[in-house]
């Protein structure tokens, strides 16, 4: 039962508000840079664009969808109403005022750093600060999540939490402890430069710190998009959960190895010995378990729901699914993205191989189809599916939510295939500049150029989102029901206390970031003379 | 299920989780730091602390011969973007009496009719840094390296002060309709030249590179000139003779008159 829609609403109005604006500047990004556009202007707007786009899509947008799907469903997984709702209402306005903090400095051109800082670069110190209101905004409902949780297990003790709710928090937890090192950057790298007590920065420290959050802030991001493979999927294409346990074990490994392989961004800093990042280079390579986990049960609970549709045969069931379903259709591409993505994902982990496409267009490619793709489009069905509840009105624009999907996959492959082929033959990323009329470089022309209509495909396709929801609130009235989550094949009455409870999981998480960063960050803090003069941004004439 | 004990080695989730999770763990450690390094013959280590020190990251003294020294002098000036940006009136006061004697190249009020560099509103950190050049020999001039020879620090940071605080005064040949060249909007990636406007105004300013508005062409022309011919050598890493060595001698007069037509 939904009892703080206004709250939930919110949070997804201002989530894909900002959504659309970012989305805007992204396709504009993707013209200016192209041989399509006469260079006629100046590269600054560039930076300015990035940065917006970039903290917008990533700090705004998916820690607003994560708060308020994690509010829905602790209130629709545990069926009672939110504990500290005003405390709920604080965040949101924490992280909305935060969004603005940070983007005024950013659109007078006084912070073009990009949302991952980059370091020695130091930009207008309001610019941290708003970044560190989203945060502390979010950490609010994690504190939420965990307290809601608690009291409910108060009130029902041995019963095993809802799966919805437990991946939920696994979520939650797993960003609370994440986003400390983008913290810890800011509040004792960035800000005292940024505000002029001090004039030099340790960029090689501040980098690994942000590299604890860079990676797992991916999974914060995906974690709402695999609450919704398994908890959404099944029950929109009448079909069951293949496992309840498989679920939960999924989720715990996101929490435990999602942490400790940040340093694979960092595989051609100087800072950071190799042997640590061959160290997170396997931790790496274990978070495709998850994955591949998920794809197997969600694959699973297809067959299941076509074979109870009387779907046959060894792959003719897959004709039988609900194609016509905007879940079913969501959720079928979101996997193919994420299976492409997640192969180019493989050759960016690798020690050796991500020489050869480290700081290339490859990079953006791959973030985008993961991000952009596979876990935006189920935000897409994410909001569809939650939207009549929120309302009280039907939504049932089918055709037009199809479409929006198409474009939406459409649209990503043709940005992202052509970025990979880029990054291959050596286009550096984060340039506001290419000279195609070089010999060089002019190969690459027609790519860049098939990305620009890629981008175009998205920004039609984000437009049609919008508009579908904005219709949703204009649709005759109507008794939806209470919200439901899928229920598993065998559902579960007992289960382990591992597979209900974080306290052993939280553990080793912790414990296994100590073992792959404490190293590393104690000896940069130790060492002498390892910072350097900050480079301040948007200084003007 | 709640009377079943998690924290006990006989929980098997506990103990297969915690198992793998070290047995991971140590396994990767002894692969990373210790087997992959001694696998690796040119890192030429004396044992297993060496390549667990190697692989950790741990500063290695370097075994190398000394660098070789240039056989002339470099800057010895270090910049850092917030040098000098701080008023002192009392500087400015004795900043303004020392610059009488620059006075005659450099102008009354820091603006030159003589194709010497116009130095009102000039950062001072600018400024500073090459009367110490001159001063050391790094940048040699007949005609400054005689004044700055004489000058004592406090002399140069005064005379920096001063200049930095004269307003600047727009250009004797002011043209705004010149259209900017590309090499200073976008300077030319596949020489490795970075715009002049992202160092020198217009896009962004960093620390050490001077304001170039209504300099003359004379001079601009003839610096970049003597950047690439390798006559002048005070910038740190080489950063402009890089630059210029790469121009076109079409690019150098573009640049010159362009930045002698803005304000």
């Amino acid at each position: 039962m939904l009892t703080s829609k206004r709250l939930i609403l919110a949070h997804f109005w201002l989530a894909f508000a900002a959504f659309g604006l970012a989305l805007v500047l992204g396709a504009w990004q993707m013209f200016v840079r192209s041989p399509l556009n006469a260079w006629h202007f100046n590269p600054e707007f560039y930076y300015r664009s990035v940065t917006a786009h970039g903290s917008i899509m990533g700090y705004v947008l998916p820690t607003l969808v994560a708060m308020g799907f994690g509010y829905a469903i602790s209130e629709a997984a545990l069926e009672k109403p939110l504990l500290g709702r005003r405390w709920a209402w604080t965040g949101f306005w924490l992280v909305a005022a935060g969004a603005v903090v940070a983007m005024i400095p950013v659109s007078l051109g006084w912070a073009s750093v990009l949302y991952t800082f980059y370091p020695p670069m130091v930009g207008n110190p309001f610019y941290y600060i708003g970044v560190v209101m989203v945060v502390v905004g979010s950490w609010i409902w994690v504190a939420l999540m965990s307290i809601n949780l608690a009291a409910w297990k108060r009130d029902n003790p041995g019963k095993p939490v809802p799966l919805a709710m437990f991946a939920n928090v696994a979520g939650s937890y797993l960003w609370g402890w994440t986003a400390v090192g983008a913290a810890l950057e800011i509040i004792f790298q960035i800000l005292p430069v940024a505000l002029g007590l001090r004039g030099t920065i340790d960029a090689g420290l501040a980098r690994v710190f942000f590299s604890w959050t860079l990676h797992a802030i991916v999974y914060f991001w995906l974690i709402p998009t695999y609450i919704a493979y398994y908890t959404i999927f099944p029950r929109a294409i009448g079909g069951r959960l293949y496992s309840d346990a498989m679920a939960r074990i999924s989720f715990i490994l996101f929490l435990v190895v999602a942490m400790p392989i940040g340093v694979h961004h960092l595989f051609t800093d100087p800072q950071v010995g190799a042997g640590f990042k061959f160290m997170h280079s396997v931790f790496t390579g274990l978070v495709a378990l998850p994955t591949l986990l998920t794809v197997f049960t969600i694959c699973a609970s297809a067959e299941i729901a076509s074979r109870l549709r009387g779907g046959s045969g060894a792959f003719g069931w897959v004709k039988a699914l609900p194609w016509a379903n905007p879940i079913m259709l969501a959720t079928a591409l979101s996997l193919v993205m994420l299976g492409f993505g997640g192969a180019g994902g493989l050759i960016n982990m690798s020690y050796q191989l991500d020489a050869s496409i480290h700081n290339t267009q490859w990079i953006t490619g791959h973030f985008h189809l993961i991000f952009g793709g596979a876990i935006v489009i189920m935000y897409f069905a994410i909001a569809y599916d939650l939207w009549p509840h929120l309302t009280g009105r039907a939504l049932d624009s089918f055709g037009l939510m199809r479409t929006q999907l198409w474009l939406w996959f459409i649209g990503m492959i043709v940005t992202t295939f052509p970025w990979h082929y880029v990054g291959v033959l050596g286009m550096p990323r984060r340039m506001a500049f290419y000279d195609y009329a070089n010999p060089a470089i002019s190969p690459q022309a027609f790519s860049v150029s098939m990305s620009v209509i890629g981008g175009l495909i998205l920004l039609i396709s984000g437009a049609l989102f919008l508009a579908v929801l904005i219709r949703g609130h204009r649709a005759p009235g109507t008794d939806v029901g209470p919200y439901q989550f899928a229920v598993a094949v065998h559902v579960p009455a007992r289960i382990p206390v591992a597979l209900n409870s974080f306290g052993l999981w939280l553990a080793l998480m912790v414990g296994l970031t100590v073992v792959n960063y404490g190293y590393p960050i104690a000896q940069l803090m130790v060492l002498p003379e390892t910072s350097v003069p900050a480079v301040y941004v948007g200084a003007g004439r | 299920m709640s009377e079943q004990k998690l924290y006990s080695f006989r929980n098997p989730w506990f103990s297969a989780s915690v198992g793998i999770t070290i047995v991971l763990a140590v396994l990767s450690a002894l692969a990373g730091l210790i087997w992959l390094p001694l696998a690796q013959s040119d890192l030429k280590l004396s044992g297993i602390w060496d390549a667990i020190c190697s692989a950790a990251g741990v500063p290695r003294v370097s075994t190398q011969a000394p660098s070789l020294q240039p056989d002339f002098k470099i800057s010895n000036v270090v910049m850092t973007s917030e040098m000098l940006t701080r008023k002192d009136a009392v500087s400015i006061g004795r900043g303004a009496t020392l610059a009488q004697r620059c006075a005659i190249c450099h102008g009354p009020q820091g603006v030159s009719d003589a194709h010497s560099p116009n130095l009102a509103g000039q950062f001072a950190a600018v400024t500073y840094k090459e009367l110490v050049d001159f001063k050391t020999g790094a940048r040699v001039s007949v005609v400054m390296s005689p004044f700055a020879a004489s000058m004592s620090n406090q002399d140069m940071l005064d005379v920096a002060a001063y200049y930095a605080f004269l307003p600047r005064v727009p250009s004797n040949n002011l043209d705004p309709t010149i259209p900017a060249p590309p090499i200073v909007v976008t300077g030319a990636p596949m020489r490795n030249i970075a715009p002049c406007g992202s160092c020198h105004g217009d896009t962004d300013t960093k620390a050490g590179s001077p304001w170039l508005g209504g300099q003359s062409a004379v001079y601009i022309k003839a610096q970049l000139q003597a950047f690439a011919s390798g006559a002048r050598r005070n910038d740190i890493s080489q950063q402009m003779r890089n630059i210029a060595r790469h121009m076109t001698p079409e690019e150098i007069d573009q640049v010159a008159r362009y930045y002698e037509a803005q304000p």
